[in-house]
């Protein structure tokens, strides 16, 4: 790849823990587009979600996996675990918070690091609200699937508590119908010595808007958050990362990589990194690497990193964009891999990094050929 | 007994600027089982050459012939020549993020062969040729050349030489960058291919050192995009001792 190393336009996040945060949609203006956190988002295709009613009906799932250790079930509205991760920082999120009628909860309790996949495919084509609370009690370690795929207008709300000692992946795929839209905010909170690998691969959709944040709270804990993302044409996936490192002792690694082919294929990473005052012996490193396939296409990427307190291991960060290199494809072919093979061959190990880590094989491969389909889709069409 | 036949070459690259001759009538004849040098100035075109024999397409080719056992290699693309039996070793080998050796070898060896090489055989065989170049079994499942030191690169040029086993190689510079072991050692590989499948080899170097290891049976000097002169091995150390200067003058007068 020919790499362009962008000195990252460097906007301290000033603020970012003091954000505005309210659980009511009109707490937050309408939005405009000029908002620093909506400023590459195309906010008018989301006025249904932003701005109208919202069915706040739980999504239908499908679990499946060895579901010992394992539970789903819904809880009300004034449950105390709601609100207990994180709370709305924008308009759609608050959104999703006020419309909903019952959370969704995923209880883990196991502490033999089972896979647990939960399928949503008939979330439908009508403006939606959701709200899920992921609870890993101290000490269980689980791998969570959550796949999405099917017609969505969603905005939705996860949050994540991570218990002391816990181990958690989650893994959400976002497999859409090119007609969807899904906006979600992650909140994850995780507790002493906790450790949680979030895992997002956004493929389909027509406007993906996914945040995580986790917010290391617990002395100890650490957070690697991973996202693979294919954008083609006329697809808009972004994701927000935000790392709060408010214990000591923390250490995050975020790691974001995208391939985009297409007119108007547009991704954007935007990676905030807070460290607090009271997060000694942090260490954080941040990066975005995208693959612009073809001409027409657009990556958006901006890391930012705030440090409150001079007593840390390390922060980095990183953002790259790069083409399709002619002599990586040449140096392939001059060992007898036809073209297509040798575009496929680039684009699957750039992505490979992220996907191997899932450790779910099945998953993997069915990603893998995912990936391998948008490029022959995209290269026909 | 194959042929590689390269007829009055000429190339020109594009540059920002302008459309720039480099090959100006390449002449040379490979036969299985040769070997031939080629030494030139910096800037003379060899790289070009090899390139333009390995269908590269930042080059155009604007005049003559290659041909491979009669084969028009100039309509083939780059994957059809290398799976015709061409090789080119190159100057910088490319680095390829997220593709490990292993894949890319059997991938290659799959493009090469037209089926995928044997399970049971094809990983000792990548093993024993690795532990032969004196590769660290660490290389096969790093990224292609990703990371890897200038000679390490060299080496894995010459690895996928013995595996995917061409009818011809190009070996641009193989031997810069090398240090006195890992001369050898490389040069051993070729020398293995070279007996082993009765490869001919066109060899670009500016040092007589290689040519200790590999002998030529034919020396030919470069110059200004075309074959200067032609001798045979005493030819390079006579280049060693007077360098290019009456050949660039002449190069000039023309
Ligand atoms: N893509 C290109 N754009 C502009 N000029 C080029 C390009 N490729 C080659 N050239 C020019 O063509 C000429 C021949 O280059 P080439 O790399 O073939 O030389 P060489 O004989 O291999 O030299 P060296 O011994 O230094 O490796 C040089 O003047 C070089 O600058
Ligand atoms: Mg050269």
């Amino acid at each position: 790849m020919t790499v362009i190393e962008t000195e990252p336009s460097f906007i301290p996040v000033q603020t970012r823990s003091e954000r505005p945060k309210s659980t009511i949609r009109d707490d937050f203006a309408a939005l405009t587009g000029r908002e620093a956190a909506f400023k590459y988002t195309p906010v008018a295709e989301l006025s249904a979600l932003s701005d109208g009613p919202l069915d706040g009906a739980p999504l239908p799932i499908r679990v499946s996996g060895d579901a010992v250790g394992f539970a789903a079930s819904l809880i009300e509205r004034t449950d105390e675990r709601i609100g207990g991760a994180g709370l709305p920082e924008d308009r759609l999120s608050a959104a999703a918070w006020q419309a909903f009628d019952k959370a969704q909860l995923l209880s883990i309790t196991g502490e033999d690091a089972q896979t647990v996949t939960v399928v949503r495919d008939s979330a439908g084509a009508a403006p939606r609200a959701a709200h899920t609370v992921i609870e890993v009690a101290p000490n269980a370690r689980a791998t969570l699937v959550i796949e999405n795929s099917g017609d969505a207008q969603l905005t939705e709300n996860v949050e994540v508590l991570v218990g002391d000692g816990a181990h958690l992946t989650l893994v959400t795929v976002q497999q859409w119908a090119d007609s969807a839209r899904h906006v979600a905010s992650h909140f994850v909170r995780a507790g002493r010595d906790a450790t949680i690998t979030h895992i997002v691969v956004t493929l389909g959709g027509a406007l993906v808007r996914l945040n995580p944040s986790a917010h290391l709270v617990g002395d100890g804990s650490s957070a690697q958050l991973l996202g693979a993302y294919f954008a083609d044409a006329g697809q808009h996936l972004e994701h927000q990362v935000y790392v709060f490192h408010e214990g000591p002792h923390t250490t995050s690694r975020v790691t974001y990589k995208g391939a985009l082919q297409g007119k108007d294929a547009h991704t954007v990473w935007i990676g905030d990194v807070l460290i607090g005052p009271k997060a000694v012996g942090t260490d954080s490193y941040e990066q975005n690497r995208n693959l612009v396939l073809t001409e027409g296409a657009r990556a958006d990427s901006v890391p930012n990193l705030e440090i409150e307190t001079g007593d840390i291991i390390g922060a980095g960060h990183a953002s790259a964009t790069g083409r399709f290199d002619d002599e990586q494809l040449f140096y392939l072919e001059s060992r007898g891999i036809p073209e297509e093979e040798a575009r496929r061959l680039v684009v699957r190990g750039f992505l490979a990094e992220i996907v191997q880590q899932i450790g779910v094989p099945e998953l993997e491969e069915r990603l893998t050929s995912a990936i391998e389909a948008e490029l022959s889709e995209a290269s026909v069409a | 007994m194959s042929v590689l036949e390269i007829r009055d070459l000429k190339t020109t690259v594009k540059t920002e600027q302008d459309v720039k001759e480099i090959l100006r009538g390449v002449d040379l004849t490979v036969k299985s089982g040769e070997v031939h040098a080629i030494m030139g100035p910096n800037g003379s075109g060899k790289s070009t050459l090899a390139y333009t024999i390995a269908g590269h397409p930042k080059y155009t080719v604007t005049g003559g012939t290659i041909t491979l056992d009669g084969e028009n290699v100039l309509a083939m693309t780059a994957d059809q020549r290398a799976r015709a039996g061409l090789f080119l070793a190159m100057q910088y080998p490319v680095e390829i993020p997220g593709v490990t050796n292993t894949n890319f070898l059997r991938t290659a060896k799959t493009a090469i062969d037209g089926t995928a090489p044997s399970i049971r055989t094809w990983g000792k065989d990548v093993t024993a040729a690795m532990d032969r170049l004196r590769m660290d079994s660490s290389f096969a499942s790093r990224n292609v050349n990703e990371g890897f030191s200038g000679g390490e690169k060299k080496r894995n040029e010459i690895l996928q030489l013995e595996l995917l086993r061409p009818k011809f190689a190009v070996l641009d510079e193989t031997d810069s960058g090398l240090d006195v072991d890992a001369l050898k050692i490389v040069s051993e590989g070729v020398n293995r291919a070279h007996e082993a499948t009765g490869l001919g080899i066109l060899l670009i170097t500016h040092y007589t050192r290689i040519l200790r290891y590999i002998h030529p049976d034919f020396v030919h000097v470069f110059v200004a995009g075309r074959v200067a002169e032609e001798g045979g091995p005493e030819l390079a150390d006579r280049l060693e001792d007077e360098g290019y200067d009456r050949y660039v003058a002449a190069a000039s007068a023309n």
